[in-house]
């Protein structure tokens, strides 16, 4: 009879065995082999490929594209982040609070994250052309300015925002109504003890102290979500007009694939992966201080 | 009570913006042409053009065969996620053997990586197998679920060991009881893994649009983008139709199973 620590041993590594290789074939491999061809000259397709050290790097610091592109992706990232988490947190408190309807609310708000982006942004083109558009049609009859929203340079960057921010509101959504089931009621009795009982001293001295932690963990999923935007952008604006929604993915996918030049690809994946490793990094940081001193 | 109401105001508000594109596509995928750039929006069509426009939508482009390219790849895609990330899951969570604490690392370590990272290197491989333009193309990338490795491991972890040992008594092999034991009792963190799959790779667009060329290949989105870029603007109830057929299958899945899905996504938060 064999060893029964040692059958164990031999069945853990071989039922890991499958899953671990092709999470090195297809993930972890590739991921450091992006890292490796950001330091080579190699094009797509060429017999010969060679070492080029930072040659790339130092091509993207060079590179006026690459620098609206980035620009692009932090102003994309910065307005629809606040306004996903903070839109987010409304509903979640107020559908919470709502009593009656709260399953066809929550349903309303969260079916956008279910469907299919890349036919609803076509949707959103109709909802944002300039003469019979949705949002035209509002805005004038609430006498706001309108545009065409999509052509105009100055607006399509945030056009693509507002689209970003309806499909991840309900996901933010989501994340803070457990956030906010997680916080004992007694606390809020405790605070009607006190004769504070308003909804706002309730916000302020209870959900806003307890969401702590939820708040974190969504502002960094929604940010990473949205660093990845890159579907409306190919399908709505090819990052024009004169490249006011060139983003970070889209010139990758533009420079990698569409030019062939995969090297050059690669260096701005890298710069596209450390970004994202930042956001997780920084959302560590500080759920750890607020474990420490919290 | 003026409080209540202003409350049900506000998300009755919010939630007409919320499924106002929803509302807007069937609408339009209603409508002839003419009415389809009408000043004045009417939800429902004075002339019924729902038959042409869907006709358009199936037969302009081969919107049956986009659907069933998606239903084939989002199958595979799952199977092959479940056949390796259970057994990997039940391994890290109730087994003992060396390395295991350096494999859980590395898939923590893999969650963190983006799903666009490996592109490029996942091209030049599937070019020299001489795989891109085929199905495996699509699928192969997708084949591992990190999330549903930890996703599995943390739930497994909840399994009581007696269970296990209970099962080895009874002559099981270590790989039937991933399969007879673990598996019923982890149905609810399977449905949202299973959930979470097929959004995901049903809406995926940024990996097909790179692996696939072809039209026979390409899955629901992609298919539709294409429509989209033939039709240059122009066809808005054909495209509205396809959009609404597209989109269909999620959407009414999600109404249906409302719950599995939000589980799912509060589990972890990711896709």
């Amino acid at each position: 009879m064999a060893n029964p620590h040692r059958a164990e041993a031999i069945a853990g590594t071989l039922l890991a065995l499958p899953a671990f290789i092709l999470m090195w074939l297809m993930l972890l491999g590739p991921a450091v082999a992006v890292g490796l061809l950001s330091l080579t000259d190699w094009n797509f397709g060429e017999p010969r490929i060679g070492f080029a050290g930072l040659e790339n790097y130092q091509e993207l610091w060079d590179d006026r594209v690459f620098w609206i592109s980035l620009r692009n992706t932090v102003i994309y990232v910065g307005v629809s982040v606040p306004a996903t988490v903070l839109l987010g947190l409304l509903a979640a408190i107020a559908i919470e609070g709502a009593g009656r309807g709260r399953g066809f609310y929550r349903a309303a708000y969260f079916l956008p994250v279910a469907s299919t982006l890349l036919a609803m942004a076509l949707v959103w083109e109709f909802m944002f052309h300039p003469s019979v558009g949705f949002v035209n049609q509002v805005f004038r009859g609430l006498g706001l300015p309108t545009a065409d929203w999509l052509q105009n340079p100055d607006t399509a960057l945030f056009a693509l925002a507002a689209i970003g921010v309806w499909q991840n509101l309900g996901l933010a959504m989501v994340l803070f109504m457990a956030g906010l089931k997680a916080i004992p009621p007694d606390l809020y009795e405790a605070l009607a003890m006190d004769g504070a009982d308003g909804a706002w001293e309730r916000f302020r001295r209870v959900t806003w102290p307890m969401l702590g932690p939820a708040l974190v963990f969504v502002v960094a999923i929604t940010a990473i979500r949205s660093f990845q935007v890159f579907d409306t952008v190919q399908v709505l604006t090819e990052g024009g007009p004169s490249k006011s929604t060139e983003v970070l993915l889209f010139t990758m996918v533009q420079q990698g694939f569409t030019f062939l030049r995969s090297a050059y690809g690669a260096a701005i994946t890298m710069v596209f992966l450390v970004l994202t490793l930042a956001i997780t990094l920084a959302q560590t940081t500080i759920l750890d201080r607020r474990a420490h001193y919290g | 009570m003026v409080k209540r109401v202003l409350t049900h105001v506000a998300l009755l508000t919010g939630a007409a913006v919320m499924l106002a594109p929803f509302i807007l596509m069937l609408s339009i995928s209603l409508k002839p042409p003419g009415e389809v750039f009408s000043p004045h929006f009417a939800l429902l069509p004075t002339q019924w053009y729902a038959v042409e426009n869907y006709t358009a939508a199936f037969t302009k482009v081969p919107l049956l065969r986009f659907l069933l390219n998606g239903l084939f790849v989002t199958l595979c895609i799952f199977a092959a996620q479940a056949l390796t990330a259970l057994p990997m899951a039940y391994a890290l969570a109730k087994l003992r053997w060396r390395g295991r604490e350096a494999a859980f690392s590395m898939v923590v370590l893999a969650l963190l990586i983006p799903p666009q990272v490996p592109a490029i290197p996942l091209y030049i491989g599937l070019w020299q197998l001489g795989l891109l333009n085929t199905y495996a193309a699509i699928i192969l990338p997708s084949t591992i679920s990190v999330f549903g490795i930890f996703l599995m491991r943390q739930f497994f972890r909840t399994v009581p060991d007696d269970l296990i040992a209970a099962a080895r008594m009874d002559g099981l092999s270590e790989w039937a009881i991933v399969w007879r034991i673990m598996l019923p009792t982890a149905a609810p963190a399977i449905a949202a893994f299973a959930c979470l799959s097929f959004i995901w790779n049903w809406n995926e667009f940024f990996w097909p649009l790179i692996a696939v060329q072809e039209e026979h290949l390409m899955t629901p989105p992609l298919g539709i983008a294409f429509f989209s870029n033939a039709e240059a603007g122009t066809s808005f109830g054909p495209l509205m139709a396809a959009a609404t057929v597209v989109t269909a299958p999620l959407a009414l899945a999600f109404l249906l199973a409302q719950r599995a899905f939000i589980e799912g996504v509060t589990m972890t938060g990711v896709k």
